[in-house]
């Protein structure tokens, strides 16, 4: 179980408006993140919801910024500037890597 | 001309919201273009006045609006609006979009967030749909989750820059504590009031386990309003406020056709019956045959072929026809022939305005020309009494402006000593003809009075009658005052046989009287005749002895001739020949 968490790569989608405060942070804060916990098997995406809207009103987002872990299943999805680190690393079930 | 211009200029500015009564209390509805704030408790009726305003604007106004759906999912908000005749289902497709923005229960936050993801959402679909108008439902769900005061202040920026750059006509719904609404600025998102330019307070209330609705425009930029409360009801066509008439609007035509009472002699009294489209009160204790009187109209509305409504508070139809009956007012054939119909309900459920709005609909459905209310008191009944004033003078405005001749009866409080006081409606007030019933204790006996206390517009008797209901129907008897007192009843009746009595014997005493007279005449007349004879006779007899003095006097100058003649002495002779 733990060898194939550790094995499986993390896909993310980050829903971001352009450059505003909170979303840049997120961004920020999700790579420094991923950096940390899954070093070297992790994808993100960025996408702008003032460029795709289309795709932000499809997938429901309705917050900016809102995290979207594809991958590995189940989806999972954290809204907010990824500030409380822990909270992140609890929801994408990171913990144990922490401990 | 310069008017309408204006008129014109200003429902421009405005987004007609189609709510019955709102447009005309904000002068044409929301401000077009702007935000409008929607304040109200739990089940105030937030969600279905701005689900109202984009349905009205789709149907009626051709502007396609969003509805952004942050507490009740939209599956559950179509659901329950399926019970208003607005066929939803068929705006769905292309003028109205639900938007679901309900944070999930397994929603996950870490850190602050903002609404552009939304928002980009919406202006894409607002683009592509060409949308007007949009709803908010139940923003300060999504603002509670913000971390801090300033955050929500920020996202409220945010959100009120996108409508105006959108130029979208908007609704924010928001809960407010029910108790306060005037200390509204100390609520969390106090400081919108200040951001929008139309706020509107939604109030539910239970008043003596009554509920009791109205609506308040607490302000609007730029516009004129009706600053009161108004009550308001949610019907099948969802919201309905009620709205006094306001000055300026033409009156209703009036008319001086007569319609009958049902009783003859009090159309007398009246003048010729109560005026078409007036609204009559008859007031009076319990008992004192208010219902017969207005059932003796209904009958004769019916008689003439007027659809008629008998709205009973009092007791069941079939009850009020079967008493009436007993008096020879046969509503029966009047039900089945479908002119007539009965509606009763024993106690007011619920509001005032929605009993109100209830008789409208069933007068409406039958096309009552004629509406009886029995008894129109029962719209005051505990927990109304606040609101029942006002209802009651809608229920004239609008029974005058739908040209329906309307006869209410009113209970009498009999603990009171003024018998003809006022009930709580004011109705006496109002009421263009007002007749009252009462009781007249006198000699072990208790009858009924009949008074007209006013009519407005129409010559009436000052008399006091005595209401008699017999097997035959209604009538009014004349009643006898002897010594100051008014008579009734068994007195009444007393009085009149010993005045029948009188007359009786009067006339034989004529009669007498009138024989006397003729004997008397027939002697005078044979004594008449003889003193003619007599006179005659005297006539005669003067004409004789006229006659016989003149010959005697012939005589005797001839005899005098004669002696002269056979004396020959006399040298006078030949002088005379």
């Amino acid at each position: 179980m733990t060898a194939m968490r550790q094995r499986a790569i993390f896909k993310f989608q980050l829903f971001v408006a352009s450059d505003s405060q909170n979303s840049a942070q997120a961004t920020t804060n999700l790579g420094a993140l991923c950096k940390k916990y899954l070093p070297g098997r992790y994808e993100i995406e960025i996408v702008d919801v003032f460029l795709e809207p289309h795709r932000a009103l499809a997938e429901d987002i309705r917050m900016t910024p809102t995290l979207l872990k594809i991958s590995p299943r189940p989806v999972q999805r954290i809204i907010g500037n990824l500030s409380q680190t822990q909270r992140v690393l609890e929801t994408l079930g990171l913990n144990a890597g922490v401990a | 001309m310069k008017a309408d211009r204006l008129r014109g200029a200003a429902a421009s500015r405005k987004a007609p919201t189609g709510i019955a009564g709102f447009d005309e209390i904000t002068r044409g509805g929301l401000p077009r273009g702007r935000t409008a704030l929607v304040q109200g408790g739990p089940g105030s009726g937030k969600t279905i006045f701005g689900l109202q305003f984009l349905v009205n604007g789709a149907r009626h106004f051709k502007e396609a609006g969003i509805f952004v759906a942050f507490e009740e999912t939209s599956q559950r908000i179509m659901a329950n609006a399926e019970s208003f005749d607005w066929q939803l289902p068929q705006l769905l497709r292309k003028q109205l979009l639900f938007v679901d923005a309900q944070p999930q229960p397994e929603l996950v936050q870490s850190g602050d967030f903002d609404l552009c993801g939304l928002l980009a959402g919406l202006e894409a679909q607002a683009a592509v749909q060409k949308t007007r108008r949009i709803v908010f439902d139940a923003l300060d769900i999504v603002l509670a989750l913000l971390p801090d005061l300033a955050a929500r202040r920020r996202e409220i920026y945010r959100l009120h820059d996108w409508l105006l750059k959108c130029e979208l006509t908007c609704i924010v719904t928001l809960k407010a504590a029910v108790d306060e609404p005037s200390s509204v600025t100390q609520q969390p998102y106090g400081f919108m009031q200040f951001m929008v330019d139309c706020s509107v307070i939604l109030n539910h209330s239970v008043v003596l386990g009554v509920s009791q609705r109205n609506l308040r425009v607490q302000k609007y930029r730029g516009s004129q309003f009706d600053e009161n409360e108004s009550p308001f009801v949610i019907g099948k066509m969802g919201f309905d406020v009620a709205i006094v008439r306001l000055l300026g609007r033409a009156d209703a035509a009036v008319t001086h056709e007569r319609v009958t009472s049902g009783v003859k002699r009090l159309d007398t009294m009246l003048g010729g019956g109560y005026y078409r489209a007036a609204c009559v009160l008859i007031t009076g204790f319990p008992g004192t045959a208010k219902t017969t009187l207005s059932g003796a109209f209904a009958d004769a509305a019916c008689r003439r072929g007027e659809r008629t409504l008998f709205v009973s508070f009092d007791s069941d139809g079939s009850e009020v026809i079967r008493n009436l009956s007993s008096v020879g007012i046969l509503l029966n054939r009047h039900v089945k022939s479908g002119v007539l119909r009965m509606a009763s309900s024993r106690t007011v459920n619920g509001s005032a305005e929605m009993c109100l709005v209830r008789i409208k609909e069933l007068a409406q459905a039958h096309g009552a020309r004629c509406l009886v209310i029995d008894p129109v008191s029962a719209l005051s009944q505990f927990g109304n009494e606040m609101t029942a004033y006002g209802v009651a003078e809608r229920l004239l405005d609008w029974s005058k402006a739908e040209r329906i001749t309307l006869v209410c009866t009113s209970l009498s409080n009999e603990i009171s000593e003024r018998a003809e006081d006022d009930t709580l409606l004011h109705m006496s007030a109002m009421a263009d003809t007002w007749i009252h019933l009462n009781y007249l204790v006198q000699a072990g006996e208790r009858n009924r009075g009949m008074s007209i206390i006013k009519s407005r517009g129409t010559a009436h008797s000052n008399q006091v009658r005595e209401l008699i209901l017999s097997n035959d129907g209604v009538t009014l008897a004349d009643i006898f005052t002897a010594g100051g007192e008014v008579l009734m009843g068994t007195m009444r009746w007393e009085k009149e046989s010993a005045e029948r009595v009188a007359i009786e014997v009067a006339a034989v005493a004529r009669k007498l009287k009138g024989v006397t007279l003729d004997a008397e005449q027939a002697e005078l007349g044979v004594r008449l005749k003889a003193v003619q004879t007599e006179f005659i006779a005297k006539q005669i007899e003067k004409t004789l002895l006229a006659r016989t003095t003149a010959s005697r006097k012939a005589e005797v100058l001839r005899g005098n001739v004669r002696m002269r003649e056979l004396r020959s002495g006399d040298a006078a002779a030949p002088k005379r020949k």
